[in-house]
């Protein structure tokens, strides 16, 4: 089968299996979906033969019906983006979530690429460089990046240069009032809202990858056809890109799927700590008020996001590198 | 991760039928040698092990102390508010709004921490180990199965399942906590592994031990696994970061329950109240930073200075202490032959 059409067919499959996880992670939750839900509207007076109708309504799942029952609705409900409603919030789970995901995927995109680029610069002069000052000292800085979690640098950044400094703000994605009928204004006060929380994403990623550059930079330093194409008098350009750098980038690619996932699930902290509105900060916002719909709508986003992510991400890595979509392993 | 030591292995396993003289006790010696203190003796040559050691014995040392109550429990009004590091020496690291000594808090939590971060780590590296081997060795099948439920768990973002699992579960036990931190890690290190022994099977000393007849149990254990070994170790070290990384991370968001105080609820505690505002609380945040940073500054140094030893594309082209390495290594092997 071509590994195109078979990497396309896993995307609903993971799809159904993490709504699948949700549904089952919803019954996991303490006193299950509805208890909570059931407990607060009494609370708030609601009579109780409403009740059941109002948690069909936010969770669109019957409470009565059997589980295979509310499996199928839940599905359903799934398939067709209704992902029921926020308890906290008062609105449907999915404006929230329309709401939220740009932000999130702007910040992980930008960042990912940004730490990619300097990464890769980075480990690549190093590599050209080997046992350098220059090396030793960016090794030694790799390193230490490589032991501080991104949100350490979120909060001291927040400290220094929001709060003490008041250089950047120290919340929100945009300024109040803004809107993108004054793309300029809108425009660069998203830029500036977002520059903390990029710059501490960035940076804590930056260590590894140069790390991981400068080893493989190494490694295809020393082969043979490289050797060769010094001998056949290439010029230096063309050897660094045409030879040394599609061959050491090419196996970091992979690591980089791996690190989106890493990624897209840290912004649950990072936008936490800005208070920035993008998925991670309505999913914690969700589990500090006990709103489980939008909690669950969350996780579901955040991870089809993922499955798309890496879906994009595989199909360019066989462009690049045709070995890919030819491997298929023997029975032993 | 040469093919030379497992090559003697086969000329050793052979001796020891015709060799009489080769006793039980030689060999252990020689596994020692081989498997315990040369690679010790290189690991020990680089100066970022030595440093990891250094930094993480220091850890070990502070869970020690709190195991044997060598210094004072942390509790609220033990001494002055807001004292800063090194203002009253009996309290070196400054106290908090509540008058808790920093350094006592600190300690208190170093032993939760440690067992979280072994824990975590034995999980993810021991399940991804296995599968790794088992789907890359066998293949077909199997290999499919594996992979296709790998790639499921990889699909899932890490830190959003753990804190759905934390509110299911809400896991208090360091051992617990650890387990589901890593709950899917082992998918993405398993699916590493596995192509790394794609390539290792194909080596001729594997297909000779299949074409013996041994078992894929004992071809997996005695073939394979060695040679991986030292990239399983330095992925231990950076599975054992990612759990101190992310329950700090979520305790200090407060997603994770707490019974007690650890790092990140002290940097919680630092941010929530007052910590951001003012110079006088810094401390309170900084402290906690050092300590989360200090232990995973020890674990990456460990694993850098294992990548070196291990890792020949970084050895071979290293040079000065490069070639003492080299030298060693040549001189084991002919002295087994």
């Amino acid at each position: 089968m071509n590994y195109y059409f078979k990497r396309t067919l896993q995307i609903p499959l993971i799809l159904v299996a993490v709504a699948t996880l949700t549904f089952g992670l919803i019954r996991l939750l303490p006193g299950g979906p509805f208890t909570q839900l059931r407990i607060e509207l009494l609370q708030q007076g609601v009579p109780a033969e409403q009740v059941d109708a109002r948690i069909e309504a936010l969770q669109n799942i019957r409470p009565d019906a059997p589980l295979w029952q509310q499996y199928i609705d839940y599905m359903i409900g799934v398939l067709q983006l209704d992902l029921g409603q926020s308890i906290s919030l008062n609105e449907p789970v999915i404006s929230v979530i329309a709401r939220a995901l740009p932000w999130t995927v702007f910040l992980v995109v930008v960042s990912t690429i940004l730490m990619f680029i300097v990464g890769v610069l980075l480990g690549a002069i190093q590599a050209y460089w080997e046992g350098s000052r220059f090396d030793q000292i960016a090794s030694g800085g790799s390193i230490f990046l490589m032991s501080v979690p991104y949100y350490i640098f979120a909060v001291i950044f927040l400290f220094f240069l929001a709060f003490q400094l008041r250089w950047f703000p120290t919340g929100n994605a945009v300024a109040r009032g803004l809107d993108a009928s004054q793309p300029l204004q809108y425009f660069s006060s998203v830029l500036y809202h977002a520059a903390l929380p990029i710059l501490a994403f960035t940076i804590g990623g930056i260590g590894s990858t140069a790390l991981n550059m400068r080893g493989n930079g190494i490694q295809v330093l020393g082969e043979e056809y490289v050797e060769v194409a010094r001998l056949r008098g290439l010029s230096d350009g063309r050897i660094a890109t045409r030879y040394v750098a599609k061959n050491a980038i090419l196996p970091m690619y992979t690591g980089l799927l791996l690190l989106i996932g890493f990624r897209l699930g840290g912004t649950v902290v990072l936008e936490e700590i800005f208070s920035y509105p993008g998925l991670g900060y309505y999913m914690i916002e969700a589990v500090e008020a006990n709103d489980y719909p939008l909690m669950m709508g969350c996780f579901l986003v955040i991870t089809a996001t993922l499955v798309v992510a890496v879906y994009i991400a595989d199909l360019t890595y066989g462009l690049i590198d045709p070995r890919i979509s030819a491997g298929e392993s023997d029975e032993y | 991760m040469s093919t030379e030591p497992d090559a003697a292995d086969g000329i050793d396993w052979r001796s020891e039928t015709s060799d009489v003289e080769m006793s039980r006790r030689d060999r252990l010696n020689e596994f020692y040698e081989q498997k315990l203190y040369v690679p010790a003796a290189v690991a020990w040559s680089d100066r970022r092990t030595r440093l990891g050691v250094l930094i993480l014995s220091v850890y070990l040392l502070m869970a020690v102390v709190d195991l044997l109550g060598l210094w004072r429990d942390a509790s609220t009004n033990q001494a002055e508010r807001f004292l800063r590091p090194f203002e009253n020496m009996s309290y070196p690291l400054g106290t908090t709004n509540s008058g808790t000594d920093l350094l006592a808090l600190i300690i208190d939590s170093t032993p939760f921490i440690l067992q979280m971060v072994l824990a975590g780590g034995v999980w993810a590296t021991t399940l991804a180990v296995i599968v790794g081997t088992v789907s890359g060795y066998k293949g077909g099948t199997i290999d499919t199965v594996i992979t296709a439920i790998s790639d499921f768990f990889m699909a899932i973002p890490g830190l959003p399942l753990v804190i759905v699992l934390a509110i299911a579960l809400s896991p208090e036990n360091p051992l617990l906590l650890g387990v589901v931190l890593t709950i899917n890690y082992w998918a993405g290190l398993g699916r590493s592994i596995r192509s790394q022994v794609l390539s290792i099977r194909e080596e001729s000393y594997i297909e000779a031990s299949r074409t013996m007849g041994t078992g894929s149990v004992r071809i997996i254990i005695k073939d394979v696994l060695p040679n991986i070994m030292p990239y399983v170790m330095v992925n231990f070290v950076l599975a054992a970061r990612y759990t101190i990384f992310a329950s700090v991370g979520l305790y200090f968001i407060g997603v994770l329950p707490y019974t007690g105080q650890n790092w990140g609820v002290t940097l919680n505690n630092g941010y929530e109240q007052g910590g951001l505002f003012s110079m006088d609380a810094f401390h309170w945040l900084l402290v906690p930073i050092i300590a989360i940073v200090g232990l995973a500054f020890g674990l990456v140094l460990l694993s850098q200075g294992m990548d070196r030893i291990f890792n020949p594309r970084v050895r071979t082209r290293l040079t000065g202490e490069s070639e003492s390495i080299e030298e060693e290594e040549t001189d084991t092997t002919t002295e087994m032959i």
